[in-house]
């Protein structure tokens, strides 16, 4: 009965959930839309997400001098988030630059997982349109073919389906829906983003008020604003929901624990934040695709969102800190 | 009869499957008790006249007691002789002041111990003195002293008495069991703390996960016009006074303030039937019901304790400890209090003897915060737990007091619910008193 017992601060029981297990639900959150990106742009797409998922874990376990490779599992979902918003087929060396760039600039100069401002994946990303946009525009944007997966797909097309409103009408709600319409490898099929989504939702990792705060504003924008040209302007709200990347953007990237508000009326005004720079960048900008700095922007200002929607405690009467 | 559901809160794994089909079965007196002269929030009591060592006491004496109201009297548990009086272990983790007694193995009654006559006969004035002079405090474990709770300055009215059957702690039964074998003795006494505070009604709050308990007070109170029960979703705290008070009568408990803010007493369901032994037999408080329980306790078992008694007494009547015990705790999971080791009494708050294996204690690294806001969503009370711990890591007591560190009961969602295993509560309890501090200055 003299023997020792650990003794410490209650509580003394902890949830399962840890840092490596949340990573993982993120990963398998991702697993439709990878699998859906092979199924439409064949075995490139496969390579791009290998080489981006493995140099992003090799290289933060360097940086870190851990020998662990997946360590917490944080680096294979940045890797594997970045390669999910590249063309479908880009050049091995850039998305060897770019995802090394999202684990060392995006997040490791800022201390590591936690510290961040900045949505790592979408650094990278940001990274190589600047440096190398030109590449980003040409051959490399390939036709989407169901199920030709060794097949070098050789009929090429434009980034996104938003970048010219006449072949934007060549494709159907179905195409939208399913992911038949070119875009970044991982963005085109709004239903395995879904699928991920709901998983995610289901484990309690996201909030509805990001996705739902960036998809209702894009809708209501391109409603509103879209000038109705694919099909009226209900259609057009959804053409700006379905094509580009508002579904991946808005359910993985604005989702991004570390880099978005923890507040719930914080999460809302996120949302709704990128939902308005996207839109805006869409409709008035230079740019086709908005989403990539829409969330970067809107990450800059997590910290004041967070301090200025600090919710009422129980029972309170004052205005918060 | 299904009510509201507090907002945040979490589901751990509740374990009470164990002991909650097991009979409460009252524990041989032991052959000496510690009894701590604190065992209760508020002022500590001094021995009594006449009780130095070599005195001899019968069961149920009185032998210390305070002159400060917020405190409550403490009494003999065993009859004997008192052979020291000395710091003892005390659950609160420092050595306090405590009356040995030497049991004589008689485990007379004192003389002095005689029923109070009927209800009817008792008023408001007497019910209090009472249960003053009975020494019953709050037996959820935080051990408020009972007649304080039913004494409201005059200015506040008092119309709703909830009493607490929660017992959302994981692993613990003895509330479960008391519903179960006491139900009459728990409306009697519900019925004197009504006719204490003038109150109009009560109800009476149980999670779903004791549908028996439901069944069996909701006969109890067959013909009580006055008393109800509510069924409450199960989801830890609902027995924390706020949310159980918001669920039960859908007010709310203002911020800083008391149930009394809201018209509103509670108490637990242990604590009226104190006051009904103590009003039917006169009988102080000197015994309870404790769960011992855990995966590393070889027999887990509700007992009826002395208090006095020392903990490993209670564990050896269970079998002993397991090899893989790693933490021993006083209370529950989520709020109950480590302990070096076994050597230390079972006081009246003791609701449960818990002991932790390798397999249930978690003893990971901490990792950074990845903002998941996991731990605010479980604030019972709307906190933003990560905030208020990063500011008393780095010393912002003022921030942390901003962030309304105060308002925080360490309830433990916020460490439970973390994925980074930060001691969030932990963090916060340090911003507590660090305020409290700069406040007495």
């Amino acid at each position: 009965m003299d023997n020792k017992m650990i003794v410490s601060s209650s509580p003394h029981i902890r949830t399962i959930e840890s840092v490596q297990s949340v990573m993982t639900d993120v990963l398998i959150a991702l697993f439709p839309a990878a699998l859906m990106a092979v199924l439409l742009f064949g075995y490139k797409a496969l390579l791009t997400m290998v080489i981006a998922v493995v140099t992003a874990m090799a290289v933060e376990a360097l940086w870190l001098r851990k020998r662990d490779l997946y360590s917490d599992g944080s680096a294979a979902v940045t890797g594997l988030l970045f390669a999910m918003v590249l063309p479908p087929a880009p050049p091995w060396w850039l998305v060897v630059i770019g995802a090394a760039s999202s684990i060392i600039i995006g997040k490791q100069v800022f201390g590591g997982i936690g510290y961040n401002i900045f949505n790592p994946a979408l650094v990278g990303r940001a990274i190589v349109v600047m440096s190398w946009g030109a590449r980003m525009v040409g051959p490399i944007w390939s036709q989407p073919q169901p199920f030709a997966f060794t097949t070098d797909i050789n009929a090429v097309t434009m980034a996104t389906a938003l970048a010219d409103q006449q072949e934007a009408l060549s494709y159907s709600f179905a195409n939208l829906f399913i992911g038949t319409i070119p875009g970044c490898l991982g963005e085109t099929s709004a239903l395995a983003l879904l699928l991920g989504g709901a998983w995610l939702y289901y484990k309690g990792h996201i909030d509805w008020r990001i996705p739902g705060g960036y998809i209702g504003t894009v809708f209501l924008f391109g409603l509103l604003f879209g000038g109705g040209f694919y099909g009226g302007s209900f259609g057009t709200g959804l053409f700006h929901v379905l094509a580009g990347g508002v579904m991946i953007g808005a359910i993985f990237m604005a989702t991004d624990m570390v880099t978005t508000p923890v507040t719930a009326t914080g999460k809302l005004i996120f949302g709704i934040g990128c939902g308005l720079i996207t839109m805006l960048i869409r409709i008035w900008g230079s740019m086709p695709e908005g989403v990539t700095f829409a969330i970067l922007i809107m990450n800059s200002v997590t910290p004041i969102i967070d301090n200025f929607t600090i919710p009422k405690q129980f029972g309170g009467v004052k205005k918060s800190a | 009869m299904s009510s509201a559901v507090f907002k945040g809160g979490v589901h751990p794994d509740y374990h009470k499957e164990v002991t909650a089909t097991m009979a409460v079965t009252p524990m041989k007196a032991p052959p000496t008790v510690v009894i701590p002269l604190q065992q209760h929030i508020g002022a500590p009591c001094e021995p009594l006249e006449g009780i130095e060592v070599g005195a001899q006491v019968k069961k149920g004496r009185k032998i210390a007691d305070s002159s400060s109201f917020v405190s409550a009297p403490i009494h003999a548990s065993v009859s004997g002789i008192i052979k020291e009086i000395k710091p003892y272990n005390h659950p609160l983790g420092r050595p306090i002041q405590a009356i040995i007694i030497e049991s004589d193995g008689e485990d007379k009654w004192d003389e002095q111990i005689k029923p109070a006559g009927s209800l009817d006969d008792l008023t408001a004035d007497d019910i209090r003195k009472l249960v003053r002079e009975a020494g019953i405090v709050g037996l959820g474990g935080a051990t408020f002293p009972a007649h304080v709770k039913l004494s409201p300055p005059p200015e506040k009215k008092i119309d709703i008495v909830v009493i607490n059957g929660a017992e959302c702690e994981p692993y613990l039964t003895a509330d479960h069991r008391v519903m179960l074998e006491k139900p009459d003795e728990i409306v009697f006494g519900l019925k004197a703390m009504i006719k204490a505070l003038g109150a109009e009604k009560a109800v009476i709050g149980i999670e779903d996960n004791k549908s028996d308990a439901i069944r069996v007070l909701e006969q109890a109170i067959a013909g009580e016009d006055q008393i109800s029960v509510a069924k409450l979703h199960t989801k830890y705290p609902q027995g924390a006074e706020k949310m159980l008070i918001q669920v039960t009568t859908g007010r709310k408990v203002p911020s800083g303030g008391l149930p009394l803010d809201v018209g509103v007493v509670n108490h637990n369901v242990g604590t009226a039937v104190a006051i009904t032994d103590a009003i039917r037999e006169g009988k102080p408080l000197i015994e309870r019901v404790v769960t011992v329980t855990g995966a590393g306790i070889n027999r887990p078992a509700n007992l009826l304790v002395r208090v006095g008694t020392l903990v490993s007494e209670v564990i050896d009547a269970c079998g002993g400890l397991k090899d893989n015990t790693l933490k021993l705790i006083v209370g529950g999971p989520m709020m109950g209090l480590a302990q070096p080791n076994a050597d230390l009494p079972v006081i009246k708050g003791t609701s449960g003897i818990l002991a932790l294996t390798d397999e249930d204690v978690y003893l990971a690294e901490r990792a950074p915060c990845i903002r998941c806001a996991k731990c605010i969503d479980a604030c019972p009370v709307f906190l933003m737990p990560t905030m208020i711990a990063q500011a008393a890591e780095h010393a912002l007591y003022a921030r942390a007091e901003k962030l309304h560190a105060l308002d925080c009961f360490e309830c433990g969602c916020c460490s439970y619910s973390c994925p980074s295993k930060i001691p969030l509560t932990q963090l916060i309890r340090i911003a507590k008193a660090e305020i409290m501090k700069a406040k007495k200055q």
